[in-house]
This record gives structure tokens, sequence and C-alpha cells, in this order.
């Protein structure tokens, strides 16, 4: 504090214009309308119904990413192969991907002309204007927060604990679930949260890929958008529901980072 | 794609803006035009032709009035009816709009697809229609509207989404996502062959008018009304024509 020179006055007052720019559209969600009117907002059955399909699609998504992306990211972290480089580069792709591009993406591998159309058809699996399809490309966009975030939990669990296991007679199975798992579970956590947190505002693709019709494929930040010419205040107010939301994932990610900074965390 | 063309106005808005402060010259500013999805063909054809230099964002004309509402200023908005202009000009928001095109809504399906009147609808197909609020959601209303109330009914009971604008019905078509959709003959004029249009029976067609207004504190008034005045008679009339839309209704 004593060197208050130009430089110090230079990043203060940048550090001051970050937090005024990151902070007041959200501070205007809340402050453009009365709390009043904007639970009144929540009433509507165009709302109502744009809520809980979120709620559904992204538990959906997350549950089939923490089934078999568990396991995938246990074996890279755990083991070494050739290409494993390109394999972690390529499937974290989706993180850095513009949403647009992942809508065509998906339709281009499973719409009705897409590669995969002809099988998923032949199979009987409708994807596309349907609920599933928006399972899909939920799954799609926030997989890789997960993988991340598990991947780099179970590097970080000492191998150690995990001869140890083996040692008194464990199975591989039984040292993943009850060692490995316990050990990482508060990385794990965190990368849920914010796969969570990306699948809730995943507007581009799904638009692009299932279609937008309300109880069926209009998920709030769709909703939001429909809103935003014909119900303004409607709109505000699925999007405050939508970043209180965020904010509790957001901290839970954090809270989850202090555990596990704290010790073995199991 | 919508949003980034809404991030796209705003940017140029936010160029064009930089852009004047260095520059005094009034009429020599770039035109900063928000049309309506339908129009994109043409006004992109026009600008061309008569080397308008002019920054285009096209989306469904309610979302832009909804951005002309929240205080984004282009010096023109076109839109795809006449009731949003005109609500518009009530807000003072807009200067007088005028009707400068007709279109026709048509039923568009892929290339060779079976269906081939109205009447083949409400079976197993899915459908794009515009959301409502959306002209083009709008007149497919008055059409449904129109029809025996079973018809209608099944109609409406095989829409498998309700899009933004008419590029979204669009690519669901192009994408085979849906079989069937309504849309602007123009849509299907700029597919060149992807989709055919069927036509509605006369009875059952909804009249379909483009207003277009300068945006009250356009920062180019007078390009604004040069870019009109030859959308009503010279090089824009004809890249609309030629687009396939109709001379304006009841002019």
């Amino acid at each position: 504090m004593r060197n208050r020179g130009p430089f110090a006055i230079a990043l203060f007052v940048a550090l001051c214009a970050t937090i005024l720019f990151l902070i007041l559209p959200i501070v205007a969600i809340f402050a453009d309308t009365p709390p009043g009117e904007l639970i009144e907002s929540l009433g509507e059955a165009r709302a109502r119904d744009a809520l809980w399909l979120s709620l559904r699609t992204t538990l959906a998504a997350i549950a089939v990413i923490v089934v078999i992306g568990t396991p995938a990211a246990y074996l890279l972290a755990t083991r070494e192969f050739r290409g494993k480089a390109a394999i972690v580069t390529a499937i974290e792709l989706p993180l850095v991907l513009p949403p647009a591009a992942a809508g065509i993406g998906l339709l281009a591998a499973f719409g009705p002309q897409g590669i995969l159309g002809g099988a998923l058809e032949g199979a009987g699996i409708e994807l596309v204007l349907q609920t599933a399809g928006v399972v899909v490309a939920l799954t799609f966009v926030a997989a890789p927060f997960y993988l991340r975030g598990a991947q780099a939990a179970f590097a970080a669990v000492d191998p150690a604990l995990l001869d140890a296991a083996r040692t008194l007679g464990a199975s591989e199975a039984r040292t993943f679930a009850r060692v490995a798992i316990p050990c990482a579970g508060s990385g794990i956590g965190a990368g849920l949260a914010l796969a969570w947190g990306r699948a809730l505002g995943e507007f581009g693709a799904t638009l692009m890929f299932a279609g937008s019709f309300q109880g069926i494929t209009q998920t709030a930040p769709l909703a939001i958008f429909a809103g935003f010419s014909t119900d303004f205040s409607a709109a505000l107010a699925l999007s405050a529901v939508l970043v209180a939301a965020s904010a509790a994932l957001l901290l839970s990610v954090k809270l989850l980072g202090r555990s596990s900074l704290g010790g073995v965390g199991a | 794609m919508i949003w980034s063309r809404g991030l796209l106005v705003a940017l140029s808005l936010l160029i064009a803006g930089c852009g004047e402060d260095g520059e005094p010259g009034a009429g020599s500013s770039e035109l900063v035009i928000s049309a309506a999805s339908s129009l994109e063909p043409a006004f992109t054809a026009y600008v061309e032709t008569a080397g308008i230099d002019a920054k285009q964002s096209f989306a469904g004309s309610d979302d832009l009035a909804a951005q002309i509402r929240q205080g984004v200023r282009p010096d023109i908005y076109a839109a795809a009816n006449t009731s949003l202009p005109d609500a518009l000009h009530e807000e003072g928001l807009v200067f007088e709009p005028v009707v400068f095109a007709g279109n026709e809504l048509v039923l568009a399906v892929p290339a060779g697809s079976g269906i081939d009147s109205l009447d083949d609808l409400g079976g197993e197909e899915d459908l794009a229609i515009g959301d409502d609020g959306v002209p083009v959601g709008d007149y497919t209303r008055e059409v449904v509207d129109r029809l025996p109330a079973r018809l209608a009914e099944a109609i409406l009971d095989s829409v498998g989404s309700r899009e933004p604008d008419v590029a979204g019905i669009v690519g669901k078509l192009s994408q085979g996502a849906v079989d069937a959709g309504f849309v602007y003959v123009t849509d299907v004029v700029a597919t060149d062959g992807g989709l055919e249009a069927i036509e509605l029976p006369r009875k059952l067609q909804p009249e379909v008018a483009y207003g277009i207004a300068i945006v009250e504190g356009a920062e180019n008034p007078e390009g604004a009304q040069a870019f009109i005045d030859g959308l009503l008679d010279g090089g824009g009339e004809q890249a609309l024509l030629d687009a396939g839309f109709l001379p304006p209704p009841g002019g």
C-alpha cells in the first residue's frame, strides 16, 4: 500500500471496471422489475413448463454424464497410453465450441440426414424435435466440464492409497468404487456442478438440434428468448431464476474446492 | 444464430458510432439496417448492386422490434408485417412507416416430398411454424384458423417446433428435421430448388405486407430515405421482384 504509483492506481481502476462490467447486467435483471412481478411472471404456463423441462433434461444429462463419464475419466487419469493427449484434447473441444457449431454438428451426426440418422431411425430412436434430443444436446456441451473435473480429481488421488487397497485384496472395481471415488469426491462434485451450470444455460445447440416447443423442447433459455419480444417481464423472471441457480452451483463449486484442500475429502 | 445476430447489431452500432466521430460528413456514413429474416436475399442483392455501404442484421421482426424498444438504434427497421412498425411508430420510436412489398405464405416441403396439399397434413408428418408474435407465425395462425376445425387441430397437433424466425423453419426443413413448414414463397425461391412451395388456396391466403420505417434518432436519415426510395422505385424494387416478392398490396 505504500507504493501508490500510477501503476498501482491503474491496477485498481482495472479491477473496478472489471467488477462493474461483470456485475451490472446481473444486478439489472433484478433491478428492472419489482420482485413481486417477477414471481408472478413465473406462474405463467410457459415459464413453469420451461423450468420443469430444464430441470428434467439437465438431470437426465447429468445422470448420463456421471454414469459414463466417471469410469472414462478414471481410465484417463490412471493409465498412460499412446494417443492419450489427443483423446483428452478431442473430448475437451466442446468446451470452446460455438453453440451454433455444436448444433450443426449434432444435426450432421444424429439428424435425420446425418451420419447416424438412418441407423437411429432403424432403431426407432427419434431425437430431433424430442425431449431426448434436448438431453443429447445438453450432454454434448456439458460433458467436457465434468470429464475435466473428474479426471483432475482422480489424478490427484495418491496412487499409494489405490495400491494399498489392491494389496489388501480389493479388486480393481472395488478399489475404484470404495477408494478412488470417495477420495476424489469433492473434485468430482465440483466438475458436476460446472457441467450442470453449462447444461442449464445451453441455448444454441438445443434450438438448432431439438427445436423449440413448449413443454417438449423449450428449455428455460429458449423460453427467455421467445419471451424477449412478447413478454419481457417473464423473460426477466426466468433469467433471474437461472442466475440464482447458476450462483448456487458456483457457490457449491467453491465450497467443494475448499473442502478438497482441507484433506483427503472422503 | 439469432442472438449472435443481435450481438452483431449492437457491435455494428458501436462501430458505426465510433466511425461517426472521426467523420462528420452526414451522408457518407454507413447505413445500419434491421430487417426481417425473409428480406435477407432481396436486401443483400439490393445493397450489393447499388453499392450501398450497409450493415444489415436479419432476425425475426418481433425480436428486432424488441431490440429497438430496448434502445438499439439502427437507421432502418423493415418488418414482415405492418403492425410491428405501426406499433413502434405509435410509441414514438420510428417515423411514419410505408408499405414497400408483399409476399405470399406457402406450405414448404423438401423437394420430392409426398405432400402435395394441406389435406395431406395432419398425419405422421412433423411441422415447423413461426412462434406467436413472429409475423410468419401470426400469418400461419390466420391460415389455420380458416381451415375446417378437424384439419386445423390435426395440423397444430403435428407442430414439432415453433421457430423464432423463417430462417429457423427453413433450416429445420432443409435438414429434414421436419416434413413441412409454413414460410414465404421468397424463402422457397432462395433455396434454389432445395424446397418446393405448395400454394395455399386463395381464400386461405393472408395479406402479407412489409412495412419499413426510419428509426427515430437514426445516425444516417438521408441514407435511410434514399434506401427506402430505391425500394419503392429503383434498384431495391427490382431486387425484391427478382427474389419473388410481390408489389405492395393495395397500392
